[in-house]
């Protein structure tokens, strides 16, 4: 029985592969063996680029960045939540606190190059909007520029 | 046993001091940032009292302070927002004439609301009435139902908008007494902005407030005060 031949239809884990190395050892195949090892070393080897690949898989630009409100991934995964929230509290009660607000997640997330959020395929809202096809109409009346920035601009 | 207790304060108080000035500088400057966290309360009712015997004419000082304050381009046309205008008056009969700004009067019981089929038009508990962009579906309902003719639709896609005002194509909108600058202890622009400091802004549910003593001692008028919508702002000298 050729042992390769079975398993090489399922050598996407590397348990299967160990089990290989083992077996191979087991029968003194030091053929397995190696075949075995080659597809593990170049299994290592595209590890980082598969890291990178899941963390973003697009190009995007966190502007100023820093501590946010909440946990980075809880947040990419509920901002709408919080915005929805607040918005009606603003609207409608008046409570205007800044630490959770539109405006603040521009603050830090404009784009340290053209002070926005949304005036290139690479800003924070466009880059993974765009990615995950969800549009959203929030700019349509909200500004996406810094509010310092657009005080300068609109000086005059 | 006092002694004790002083030496133990005093050690508290500049221990504490340490931990503050150690920890403090990006903590404060965070905290400086915050708005207010709590809500709008009833107990305050926004209004104006506007002198029209001071209000000059020809002067639109208060329309275009608003139309820079909420990025409002300033046009004439039937499809351009207009929150604030300057309106002349003449008395036929007795050839008397004058001339007054008109916006959204702010009603206690405001037609707009009533008629908005989705909410979206309401009154905060401070007595401002606003529209909730979010919910407004550009029916123009409330636009028929005011008696001010006070409120705007926006016809065309807007750009830079104000990040304090945002506006946009589609919802109906109207004068919102500067709704983020009382939310900032300021007051609206065009109060702000008028050179004989006609527009007295300020709380009508205060007793001891400008606004409420003036209304007491001068004679003053609601514009079509035989509606019953009691609005928030009284005009002296028409």
């Amino acid at each position: 029985m050729n042992l390769m031949s079975d398993q090489s239809l399922r050598i996407s884990s590397p348990v299967v592969l160990l089990q290989m190395i083992v077996r191979g050892y087991l029968r003194m195949d030091l053929k397995v063996i190696i075949r075995a090892l080659l597809v593990m070393c170049l299994l290592v080897l595209c590890m980082p680029s598969v890291w990178a690949a899941q963390d973003t898989p697009y190009k995007l630009d966190i502007g100023r960045g820093g501590q946010c409100v909440r946990d980075p991934v809880w947040m990419r995964k509920n901002h709408m939540h919080l915005l929805i929230h607040q918005r009606d509290e603003v609207v409608h009660k008046g409570i205007r606190d800044d630490k959770i607000s539109l405006k603040n997640c521009i603050e830090c997330h404009a784009s340290t190059k053209d002070d926005s959020v949304i005036a290139r395929e690479d800003s924070f809202c466009v880059a993974c909007h765009r990615y995950e096809a969800v549009k959203i109409d929030c700019f349509e009346c909200h500004s996406g520029t810094r509010k310092s920035v657009w005080l300068q601009r609109n000086a005059k | 046993m006092n002694d004790i207790h002083n030496q133990r304060r005093s050690f508290l108080k500049t221990s504490l001091g340490v931990a503050a000035v150690t920890v403090a500088p990006g903590l404060l400057l965070f905290d400086v940032a915050h708005g207010k966290s709590e809500a709008v309360s009833s107990k305050v009712r926004w209004g104006m009292l506007i002198d029209t015997t001071n209000c000059a004419d020809g002067c639109h000082d208060c329309v275009t302070a608003c139309n820079k304050e909420n990025g409002l381009s300033g046009g004439l046309a039937p499809t351009d927002s207009q929150w604030i205008r300057k309106i002349e008056i003449k008395d036929v009969s007795a050839g008397r004439s004058f001339a007054l700004p008109m916006m959204c009067q702010h009603c206690e019981e405001p037609p707009c609301v009533d008629v908005c089929p989705t909410g979206a038009s309401f009154k905060r508990a401070d007595g401002i009435v606003l529209v909730d962009k979010h919910r407004c579906i550009g029916c123009r309902y409330c636009m028929m139902a005011c008696p001010y003719k006070a409120r705007s639709f926006v016809h065309e896609p807007l750009h830079n908008q104000n990040p304090d005002v945002p506006r946009g194509k589609g919802t109906v909108e109207s004068c919102t007494l500067c709704v983020h600058r009382i939310d900032a202890g300021k007051q609206p622009a065009c109060a702000e902005a008028c050179p004989n400091k006609s527009i007295l802004f300020g709380d009508l549910n205060d007793r001891n407030s400008e606004i409420a003593k003036k209304l007491r001692t001068v004679a003053s008028v609601q514009v079509r005060s035989d509606l019953g919508l009691n609005p928030g702002i009284h005009y002296q000298g028409i």
